[in-house]
Parts: C-alpha cells; sequence; structure tokens
C-alpha cells in the first residue's frame, strides 16, 4: 500500500533576492495509514512550514509532496482544495468562528460531509465534543471558553469532518496533563481504528510515547536521529 | 423536496456573523434605513409634484385638448381662437365641445383681506366640464352673475371660505377687485401651480377680466363618439385646422404639463439628485459595514478555506450578510416613509403617497446598493490566505 504522505527532496523558501531564506532543505518523509508520527525540534526550524505544505495550504516550489498520492507541486487551486476536505487540520491558534457557538464550530466540520442530513451533521458534532469532553457547553460561544477549552473544540471540529490524515500543530500545547493525555489518546485511537495517517508537530514530552515513530528536525532537516520508538 | 431542503440547511452563518454583533447591526440596519428614508422621501416629493401638476388635468371630461402654441404650462395659459373648438365640431367623430377660460386671478381672502392668486375656470354652466357627476347640479348655481364655486381643498390662506359657507353665512369675497359670492364647494385639490381654485361662469368670468380678446379661450375640450381613436382623430384635426392651435389628447394634455415641470423648472433634477445623495450615503455606510466585516472576520475567513470550503461559498455567506442588511433595513424605512407621507400630505395636501413602483425602486435601489457594497467587500477575501492562519 502508497504511503498516505511522500516527501522526496523538498525544499521551500520565503523572500527573496538578498532576504531570501531557506526554510525546508531537501526533506524527506512518509507518513503511511493508521501511523502516528511526531515531529519535534525547536521553533523556528520549519515544522510549521511543512505542516502547511502537507495540508496544501502552500504552494510546493520544489520538491515532491505527495498526498493520497496525488501530487501537490504544480497541483491547482481546485485540486489543494479538493485534498484539502480529506485533511483535519488543528491548529496553534485555534481560529474557532467567534459568532458560532462550540457545537456549531463543530458542525462547520460536519457540515463539510457530503450527504448527510442537518440532524446527522449535528448529532455527529456533539459526539465529537463529548468524546473531548465538552458536553457542557455545547452552547457556548469561544469568548466563553477557556483557552484547553477551545483548543478541544477546534479538535474535534476537524475530527467532525472525516479527515483521512490529520495534521496538529501543537494540539497539547494549552490543556493540561490530563486533558492533553486523552485528546492524544482520542487521536491515536483514530490512527489505529480507521487507519488515519496522524503527523503531529510537538515540543510537549509527555506525549512521546503514542508515537509510531518520531521524526527530529533541525534547521530544516530532519536530523539524523529520526527513529521508531518500537 | 421541502424535506430533503431542510435537512440539507448548513449553520445560518451570514445570519449569525450579523446578529452576534448586535450594536454593529443596529447601526447598520439604521444607516440604510437612513438612506431608504432619504430615497423615498425625494423619490415621493418628485412623484407627487408631477402628479400634484396634473389634479386638475385630469378631471376633465374630454377626450381631447386644444390649447395655444403659446401655452407652456398651466401658470401660463395663452389664448387662442374659439372658433378653431367649432370647427373642430365639423369633424365626425367629435360629439361634443367645451370652451374653457383659464388664469391665474387675484382672490382677496374674506378673513384676512390678503390676496393670493387662485386658478380660475372658467365654463358655461350648461357644458359638461369633469368626469365627476356631482359637478352639474352646483354648475347650475352659477348662472347668475358673480357667482363661483370655491375648491374647498385649496390651502388656508384662501381663508375660511368652506367653514363659513357649511355654517350658512353668506361668503363675499373679491376678485381682481370685483365683487363675487361663493354659490357652492367643489373638491379638486391643489397644485405645485395653483394653491386654489374656483369655478365660474363664462359670463362672470369676463366681467372678472374685461380685457380678454374677444372670442379667445385658454383651453378647449372635446369629446369623441364612443369607439373613435382619439389619435386618428388628433392627426386628422391638426391637418385640418391652422396652426395657431395645438391639439392633444388627454393623455397628452397631461404629459404636456408634467413635462414642464420635469424638464423646463430644476424641481425635476433636484429631487432625483437628493434621491442619488441618498442613495451614495446609503451604498458607503453599507461598504463600510461590510467591509469591516470581512476584515474582522478573515482569520476566520482562511480556517474555513483551510478547511476545505471553497471561496464561492464564502461569497456566499457575504452576499447573504448583503442580502439580509437589504431585508431588514428595508423594512422600518418603508414604515418611516408611510408616515413621512402622510405627514406631507397633510401639511401641504398634496398626493405624495406610497406607490408599488416606487415602494419597488426603493427596495431595488437598497439591494444593488447592499449588493454592490458586498461584491467590493467581497475582494478582500481574495486575501485570506489558508496558510497564514498557522
Amino acid at each position: 500500500m502508497a504511503a498516505m504522505v511522500r516527501l522526496e527532496g523538498l525544499r521551500h523558501s520565503f523572500g527573496s533576492g538578498v532576504n531570501r531564506r531557506q526554510v525546508l532543505q531537501d526533506i524527506s518523509l512518509c507518513v503511511d495509514a493508521g501511523e502516528v508520527v511526531l515531529l519535534t525540534g525547536p521553533s523556528g526550524c520549519g515544522k510549521t512550514t511543512l505542516l502547511t505544505l502537507i495540508g496544501a495550504l502552500r504552494q510546493v516550489q520544489e520538491g515532491s509532496v505527495h498526498v493520497f498520492g496525488e501530487e501537490l507541486n504544480g497541483a491547482s487551486r481546485a485540486a489543494r482544495l479538493k485534498l484539502r476536505r480529506r485533511i483535519g487540520m488543528i491548529i496553534q491558534g485555534h481560529n474557532l468562528l467567534r459568532c458560532l457557538t462550540a457545537e456549531q464550530n463543530v458542525q462547520m466540520g460536519a457540515d463539510l460531509l457530503q450527504g448527510l442530513s442537518y440532524r446527522a451533521r449535528r448529532d455527529r458534532s456533539r459526539e465529537w465534543l463529548r468524546a473531548v469532553g465538552l458536553s457542557d457547553h455545547l452552547g457556548k460561544l469561544p469568548h466563553d471558553l477557556s483557552g484547553g477549552q477551545k483548543q478541544r473544540v477546534s479538535i474535534a471540529r476537524a475530527l467532525a469532518a472525516r479527515p483521512q490524515l490529520l495534521l496538529a500543530d501543537e494540539p497539547t500545547a494549552s490543556l493540561d496533563s490530563r486533558t492533553g493525555r486523552e485528546v492524544v489518546e482520542l487521536l491515536k485511537g483514530l490512527a489505529k481504528d480507521q487507519g488515519c495517517g496522524v503527523l503531529m508537530v510537538t515540543h510537549d514530552p509527555r506525549i512521546l510515547d503514542v508515537a509510531d515513530r518520531l521524526v527530529q528536525m533541525e534547521d530544516g532537516q530532519l536530523s539524523k536521529g529520526a527513529f521508531a520508538i518500537e | 423536496m421541502l424535506g430533503r431542503i431542510w435537512q440539507g440547511r448548513r449553520i445560518p452563518l451570514a445570519w449569525l456573523l450579523l446578529t452576534r454583533q448586535p450594536v454593529r447591526l443596529a447601526v447598520a440596519l439604521a444607516g440604510i434605513a437612513f438612506a431608504g428614508i432619504l430615497m423615498f422621501m425625494q423619490l415621493g416629493f418628485r412623484d407627487g409634484l408631477f402628479d400634484a401638476s396634473v389634479t386638475i388635468h385630469r378631471l376633465f371630461d374630454t377626450d381631447l385638448v386644444l390649447i395655444s402654441p403659446r401655452s407652456s404650462s398651466s401658470v401660463s395659459m395663452a389664448g387662442f381662437p374659439r372658433r378653431r373648438l367649432v370647427q373642430a365640431m365639423a369633424d365626425p367623430d367629435v360629439e361634443g365641445i367645451t370652451p374653457v377660460h383659464w388664469n391665474l386671478l387675484l382672490w382677496r381672502n374674506p378673513d384676512t383681506k390678503a390676496t393670493r392668486s387662485i386658478l380660475t375656470l372658467g365654463f358655461e354652466p350648461a357644458d359638461p366640464l369633469f368626469t365627476d357627476p356631482s359637478l352639474a347640479p352646483k354648475a347650475k348655481l352659477l348662472q347668475d352673475r358673480g357667482r363661483v364655486l370655491f375648491d374647498e381643498l385649496s390651502r388656508p390662506e384662501f381663508g375660511p371660505v368652506a367653514e363659513w359657507f357649511r355654517g350658512g353665512r353668506t361668503v363675499e369675497s373679491e376678485i381682481n377687485g370685483k365683487k363675487v359670492r361663493v354659490a357652492g364647494l367643489v373638491g379638486l385639490g391643489t397644485s405645485f401651480g395653483a394653491d386654489g381654485n374656483l369655478l365660474t361662469s363664462q359670463e362672470t368670468y369676463l366681467q372678472l377680466l374685461p380685457n380678454t380678446p374677444p372670442g379667445s379661450i385658454e383651453v378647449g375640450l372635446i369629446r369623441l363618439r364612443a369607439g373613435a381613436n382619439a389619435d386618428v382623430v388628433v392627426e386628422r384635426l391638426k391637418r385640418d385646422l391652422p396652426d395657431d392651435v395645438n391639439v392633444l389628447t388627454k393623455t397628452g394634455f397631461i404629459a404636456f404639463e408634467q413635462n414642464y415641470w420635469r424638464s423646463s423648472t430644476s424641481i425635476g433634477f433636484i429631487f432625483t439628485l437628493g434621491a442619488a445623495m441618498g442613495f451614495v450615503v446609503g451604498c458607503v455606510i453599507v461598504y463600510q459595514i461590510l467591509y469591516s466585516d470581512v476584515s474582522d472576520h478573515l482569520p476566520e475567513y482562511a480556517t474555513l478555506m483551510a478547511m476545505g470550503y471553497r471561496l464561492p461559498t464564502l461569497l456566499g455567506v457575504v452576499a447573504r450578510e448583503g442580502m439580509l442588511l437589504a431585508v431588514f433595513g428595508y423594512l422600518p424605512a418603508y414604515a418611516a416613509g408611510q408616515g413621512l407621507y402622510l405627514l406631507v400630505r397633510n401639511a401641504t395636501q398634496l398626493p405624495v403617497s406610497m406607490n408599488l413602483t416606487r415602494a419597488l425602486t426603493v427596495f431595488i435601489m437598497i439591494l444593488v446598493m447592499c449588493m454592490g457594497s458586498a461584491t467590493l467587500a467581497m475582494r478582500r477575501l481574495g486575501d485570506a490566505d489558508p496558510a497564514e492562519i498557522f
């Protein structure tokens, strides 16, 4: 079976001329279905850029990015957009819609699914909110939620869209160790039960043990220390 | 089918974006409603003016009208030979004629003694003048010399004539320095050109204006046989009559008067400009609201795009916001428009009222205003780069 994500010789830089700054240098990486890969490294080493490239949010400059077997280098806007619907994105700044309640925010994720009735999508949203331990906060606006709660709503939103690949940027950053652990177990369960690929950027040493594979990154390169936990 | 649509529904994002900021929404609606009221007033005045300028014209019981080519409007009617009207009788399709004298005369307010010009029509009391059948019995009262019928809808500046008359008093006053007595009341209505109206017999009229050239009239009414084609007769009369007279249909006569106010005075332009200004003010307000709304929510729109929502879907959200603003801004504008029209009617006796055309025109203007602003605000959405949210 082909890898869900396959990067080969990926390079990326920002700016131009003298200000040109190489952020990613010759990255090659694979994420298989059902696999949880953790990406660690000092801040500013290009982890987030890597996630946005895999998430089809950025145009690939050099090298090859295959997601679900599709080449993203040179892919059209429409093709990238279509791909994004299959990718769950958990963003650090969570970016919930301020005018929507927790439940409605999650339903914005569920609404991306075609052919489901309103009731089915709503039930799905509630289910995921329950899974992240927020069933008591369905009707609250982001304004009334704590940072950790917002983070969990954002995770529920990503999961409600039934992604085949999950990209998470510091998903446990604003969570206490217990909820952080719960969330990570949830993501791992998703990978194991539904064959979802998970690529997680994290600094959190408490959750490293869930990884099938740990990848270290430094100065835009994957360091030699990349190894499998097992 | 309906069930399917109901089950397919999504979160009403546009509605929630607007209503979760009630203060901003209220300001926006107030702005749109204000623009709408401005347009309602200006267009109402303009249309009211055009309608009011032909209050009398509409009343005539006639198919064709003869006027002098030198007449430019109801406030400056020139005379033409009455013979022309008699000549028109020769046409096989013409059934009856009514010669009418028409001028603005000075009426003295019987209470304050101040004078003011009033539109005076002189006709043969036995001839049909207005389509309203209640006039004929009153016209008989004009057969005595020095008698006039006073329009009770005239502005109050002409004096409490109607009250006095109803109270049983003998109301006498002066026109051009000659004594007249009010023999009855009629209800005609004021116009921009005339603040009040008087009807009198031809004989009295000529007494009031002794300098009128003999055999000269200002308006000639021509009634046609049933089934005659007015346009054909107009052509025939134009061909047969000399150039010192102008032949119009009743509609043409009304258009002649309206056209004067529309094109030969600045009034029509001023009110149209006023309405345009309301439109522009509204555009600025709605654009401000929608633009800042889109700017405020840019990261959120970017998030939606990162999740896989397509740009047209998001454009649709902004478009729906514009639509909602239009509808909810229009309703108070409509209600306020009705109220202000009532106010204007009571204060000026001008026939300013809501009609379907204007109600629709203003709604479409508001809709264009909101959708146009929404379209401009949407350009900002193109800036929403989903990669920026990380």
